[in-house]
């Protein structure tokens, strides 16, 4: 076993089959639970006739969706409007490879590249192709309208979202996520974590990044590239069958990335809130599931909670309220640890 | 072994999304070339251990200065490919004597310098090395530009409220 381990051969590709293995095997589930929760919060059943208490439904819609017909309307650019799926879904998978999921560093991440929290930013700002291309492709002026949307959302949340990244960066000293967490882990525990760093600096930090993080996703209440009431349904409305669950799986699988990501920057990732024995006897991996599934409860929590922003709200927030919030923080944050030196 | 194939194959990607870029007739096809370039062009940093100049490079050019183009073009909306040619006009020789000018000055460059040049150190791309440069011996020349690109900043939103 040990032996296997250190062959890098045999342990880079099993990583990789486990952490995307992981992501595409949550995204099923995701849509079971969300249909499920969104039910229970609206005092409805949600699917409950396919296998027990609907577990089965994923399946169903899977072969459903698989063999539907695949529409290709009149007059879209065939080569680009073919290539925006694959262009959303491959940097959302791409992602997940610097994310330590435990204290073990055999098997997660894939790689603990030094410029870690970098890479994670360049594949996140790179989804925003595979929307904007398939609005503009599909020949259609609604998808076109929700995939510039799109792209003027997640410039306008991506800085925001990497100032809050920054003080976190500042905390640490490096850009390596498995040393994140290792900075995080302390004898105070819970308290150590870099969400309650500098209170309310830190807490501050976290709010930046988890309404960030809600728009970079286009999850409501920031779904306006996809605002049914105004643009059917944005930059897939022409996409059918496996294109289209391909695009659905992506905005899943997207959720279970920066969800990742909020654990591991904020709430110490593997690492167990209080460092005593009932707490550490669960292994450092079932934590980090246990807080990623929090915030993807969030996610669906706050999608049956609030309604959509107008527009205008939505870059007014990003811009004049989330962005200087964030530079002030950060200054602080800078601040205090120059003092502490 | 494994390195220079990888090597090969950026690039060839580089030149042929190069010429992509300028040969390509459709204006959106013709970015997305240069968003390849872009990729490809990070992976040949990743050679040279830069790791910070790559994720750079994806984060800054292909991430956020390529959608900006590309919100542009669609904006834009610049009609079939062939309304935006011109015919009969002096431009078309002139740009290819500048461009075969220019390839003689690189190649002539090139060729004089190749057996003087010194490979860079290891870790001149790295995160340290560029914030140690940066805030150190070149702080005054970085915090100038960053005023330049404030003062051009300004001057943008002063040119457009014109006209609100």
């Amino acid at each position: 076993m040990e032996e296997l381990l250190s062959n890098a051969w045999i342990v880079i590709p099993l990583r990789i089959i486990i952490v995307v293995g992981f992501v595409l095997t949550a995204v099923p589930v995701l849509t079971w639970v969300e249909r499920r929760v969104l039910a229970l919060m609206q005092i409805r059943k949600g699917p409950n006739r396919v296998g027990p208490a609907g577990l089965l439904q994923p399946i169903a819609d899977g072969i459903k969706l698989f063999f539907k017909e695949d529409v290709l309307p009149e007059r879209v650019d065939r080569f680009i409007y073919f290539l925006a799926p694959a262009g959303f879904l491959i940097p959302v998978l791409c992602a997940p490879a610097v994310i330590p999921w435990g204290p073990d560093d055999r098997l997660t991440p894939i790689a603990d590249v030094n410029i870690g929290i970098l890479f994670l930013l360049a594949m996140t700002s790179l989804t925003v192709y595979g929307i904007v291309l398939a609005g503009w492709s599909s020949n259609n002026k609604y998808s076109l309208l929700g995939g510039l949307r799109a792209s003027a959302q997640t410039i306008s949340y991506e800085l925001a979202m990497g100032l809050s990244i920054i003080s976190v960066v500042l905390l640490t000293g490096s850009l390596s996520m498995r040393d994140m967490v290792l900075n995080q882990q302390g004898g105070l525990g819970l308290l150590n974590w870099h969400v309650f760093r500098f209170f309310p600096l830190g807490l501050i930090a976290t709010s930046i990044f988890l309404v960030a993080m809600l728009a970079e996703t286009n999850r409501a209440p920031f779904d306006l590239p996809e605002a049914e009431t105004e643009l059917i349904a944005g930059y897939h409305t022409e996409y059918s069958s496996m294109k289209f669950a391909m695009f659905f799986m992506g905005e899943y699988a997207s959720m279970v990335t920066i969800s990742a990501v909020m654990v591991t920057l904020f709430f110490g990732g593997w690492l167990s809130p209080l460092p005593f024995a009932p707490f550490t006897w669960i292994p450092g991996p079932l934590w980090f599931l246990i807080k990623l599934g929090v915030f993807i409860y969030f996610f669906i929590w706050v999608r049956a909670t609030l309604p959509r922003l107008r527009y205008d709200m939505l870059m007014k927030l990003g811009w004049l309220r989330l962005l200087p919030a964030a530079l002030v923080n950060l200054f602080l944050v800078a601040i205090i640890l120059w003092w502490q030196k | 072994m494994f390195g220079q194939i990888l090597f090969a194959i950026m690039a060839l990607v580089i030149v042929v999304t190069s010429i992509g870029v300028v040969a390509v007739r459709n204006p959106v096809r013709s970015a997305l070339n240069l968003v390849a370039n872009f990729f490809a062009l990070a992976v040949l940093y990743l050679f040279l251990y830069a790791q910070f100049v790559a994720a750079v490079q994806i984060i800054v050019y292909a991430g956020a200065i390529m959608v900006l183009f590309l919100f542009t073009i669609m904006l834009l909306n610049l009609g079939s490919p062939s309304e935006l040619s011109e015919r009969g006009e002096i431009k078309r020789p002139v740009t290819w004597g500048l461009a075969l000018l220019f390839v003689i000055v690189l190649a002539g460059g090139v060729f004089v310098r190749l057996g003087k040049a010194q490979p860079a150190a290891d870790d001149l791309g790295t995160v340290q090395m560029v914030g140690k440069f940066l805030f150190t011996d070149w702080v005054y020349p970085f915090e100038l530009t960053s005023i330049l690109l404030l003062i051009a900043i300004v001057g943008a939103i002063v040119m457009a409220k014109r006209r609100l």
